[in-house]
């Protein structure tokens, strides 16, 4: 084997970011993609794009339609509430609390639930056994109504939901990420790390979350729909964020008993939202489960 | 050659224990062997005759189901099975290495080669990523490898088959171990990378006067490579010695039946000569010595009694109860250890 020859032959390194140009490949949805991204950019320039502010309404201009029907204005465009409030500017604010609430959330949930999957498979044994029996323990109880249980004790704030859902739903993780850890410990890199005398902190860290973080993103996108779902429904019975903090969730409550008597704007703005943003998470966590499973795409 | 040996098993077994504790696999069965620094080797054996066993009980990796029942490892003079798991880690990798049956799929898919290489010493010596990264390049042109400047920046796909071998080889060896065992780390490798990669083995422990165990299933492999030899049947080693010695005067007859059982280019016969039965149920080992029912010269004792191991002077052992005649000048000298 000659060494200039080897030279010659080696491939251009490819760039790091080659992976995208892979992923595009086939199927990318790219209008959920830019709804959710869409929803994050107004939540984060909140501030400069709502034409009212959220929390204080002049009672003079309440149940105003939207500009479109009879008696609405352009001031405010999507009508305003009971209380006077400009839902528009509620809507804006309320996707940062969505936002913040459902990454975080799920952020929380991921972290906890990776950590213990990945000790829980690694060490095996009694620890194992200890996770385990708790996350079916968790998984027997009724999500929403643990959730609201929590809620009630915790107390109305949106980082106590982040918290609550969090402790709610850390078990998914924690199940599909022992499963791959259980099948990772037996490949032949581990054993090598564990015949190089590393420890088992050291591998856990450096063989095995490398390894599972793929399958971590995405569940994390996959449970970002049913966090917000979670989120609104308990800012809908009044549990989630506290009232005058604009909530998609809260603005349906607020919404329902006029939605009787015609005046539709004030529920189905916020709901249309919901449903926008919990799709396009689903719909994009989809597509990501398919081209990060080796075996999926091979098909 | 110096008289302490490196590494010194004495009666060791290990046996396999299912979870209701009712089935007892004896996979390693009251071995002893030893092996000085700068030597090799050989351990061979069918599949399933504990050679892995004796490798992952040596660096003590075993399986949660397997138990090491007795006996004693001296490495370097200390009883290796009285350490704790910590003290063990301090010697895997750093004292003692190992390269396991698929290099292939022995790194991590994940990571640079560099930083794969660079492990080891940073686990063991606390050294800087800096200094990791530069002994890694330093090993990748100890093993071998073509441009080490770029190598040790790429990734495991981007590599031959071949490479990836001498890289796993450039890991073991990565924090100068007194001991390597290679366990069968050529079998997926085709016979022109095979011979370069035994070659490379060689030259590394010369170079670094490094004691080898060497898995193998091949006698070829044995006969080219090796200084000592172990032939291990049904979790026993049944035979062991100089390779020259044993090659040309076999003292059990597996061993024999082994030997004959190499084709050979300048054999006439038109069949390949093969063992007749199957090696036994290690969970149900019959009484007497578990090879005699596969055995052409066995005799009414084979089937009463386990042979005790014959010992000769010059150090070569057999577990069978004709060997004294066989291990020649010293048959005089032989001493029967205590029976199982």
């Amino acid at each position: 084997m000659s060494t200039s020859a080897e030279i010659l032959t080696l491939p251009s390194r490819p760039s790091r970011f080659a992976f995208i140009r892979g992923l595009r490949l086939s199927g990318f949805p790219l209008i959920p993609t830019v709804i959710l991204v869409g929803i994050a950019f107004v939540a984060v320039f909140a501030n400069q794009l709502a034409p009212h502010n959220p929390e204080v309404g002049s009672l003079a201009a309440r149940f105003k339609p939207p500009f479109w029907e009879t008696g609405g204005s352009m001031k405010y465009l999507l009508g305003t509430d009971q209380l006077g409030r400009d839902v528009l500017s509620r809507l804006i604010f309320g996707a940062r609390v969505s936002m913040v609430v459902g990454i975080t959330a799920v952020l929380f949930a991921g972290i906890v639930g990776t950590t213990l999957g990945i000790i829980s498979g690694y060490l095996g044994g009694w620890v194992d056994q200890l996770i385990m029996r708790l996350t079916d323990t968790w998984l027997a109880l009724p999500a929403l109504t643990f959730a609201i249980f929590l809620a009630a004790i915790a107390g109305p704030s949106m980082w106590n939901i982040v918290i609550i859902l969090g402790i709610t739903y850390w078990t998914r993780y924690a199940r599909v990420i022992r499963g791959e850890v259980l099948s990772l410990k037996e490949r032949e890199f581990v054993r090598l790390a564990i015949v190089a005398g590393c420890s088992k902190w050291t591998i856990m860290r450096r063989h095995i979350l490398p390894n599972v973080i793929n399958s971590a993103v995405v569940l994390g996108t996959l449970m970002l729909g049913v966090v917000i779902i979670t989120e609104a429904t308990l800012s809908f019975l009044g549990v989630g964020v506290p009232p005058p903090q604009p909530a998609w969730g809260l603005m349906l409550s607020d919404g329902k008993q006029s939605l009787m008597v015609g005046r539709w704007w004030l529920t189905i703005f916020p709901g249309c939202c919901i449903m926008l943003m919990v799709l396009s998470a689903n719909i994009l966590g989809d597509w990501l489960r398919v081209k990060l499973d080796p075996q999926l795409r091979q098909l | 050659m110096p008289n302490a040996p490196l590494l010194e098993l004495e009666n060791l077994s290990t046996h396999y224990v299912s979870a209701q504790g009712t089935r007892v696999v004896r996979a390693v069965d009251d071995v002893s062997l030893r092996i000085h620094a700068g030597e090799t080797l050989g351990i061979v054996g069918e599949s399933g005759s504990g050679k892995s066993t004796l490798a992952l009980t040596i660096m003590r990796v075993l399986p949660p189901a397997a138990r090491i029942v007795s006996g004693r490892m001296m490495f370097e003079g200390e009883d290796l099975l009285q350490k704790s798991d910590e003290e063990m880690q301090k010697v895997r990798g750093r004292r003692m290495a190992m390269i396991l049956q698929d290099p292939m799929a022995s790194l991590n898919p994940l990571f640079t080669i560099g930083n794969q290489v660079g492990e080891s010493i940073r686990a063991h010596e606390g050294a800087s990523r800096a200094t990791a990264w530069n002994r890694a390049r330093e090993l990748l042109k100890a093993v071998r490898i073509p441009s080490p400047e770029t190598r040790v920046r790429q990734y495991p796909h981007e590599m031959s088959g071949g490479m990836r071998q001498r890289i796993v080889g450039a890991i073991g060896i990565s924090c100068e171990p007194r001991l390597l065992i290679a366990d069968e780390p050529t079998t997926s490798l085709d016979l022109t990378i095979q011979a370069q990669y035994l070659k490379l083995l060689r030259d590394l422990q010369q170079a670094h006067g490094l004691a080898l165990i060497f898995i193998t299933h091949n006698l070829g492999i044995v006969a080219k490579m090796c200084d000592q030899l172990a032939v291990m049947y049904a979790g026993r080693v049944v035979e062991s010695g100089p390779v020259s010695r044993i090659f040309n005067a076999p003292a059990h007859p597996y061993t024999e039946a082994l030997l004959n059982s190499i084709p050979r280019m300048s054999d006439d016969r038109q069949r390949l000569t093969a063992i007749d039965g199957q090696p036994p149920d290690l969970s149900r080992l019959p009484p007497g010595c578990s090879f005699a029912p596969r055995c052409t010269r066995a005799f009414d004792q084979c089937f009463q009694a386990a042979p005790p191991a014959t010992v000769s002077e010059e150090g070569r052992t057999a577990r069978c109860w004709l060997a004294a005649p066989a291990l020649g000048a010293t048959a005089e000298t032989v001493l029967h250890r205590e029976a199982v």
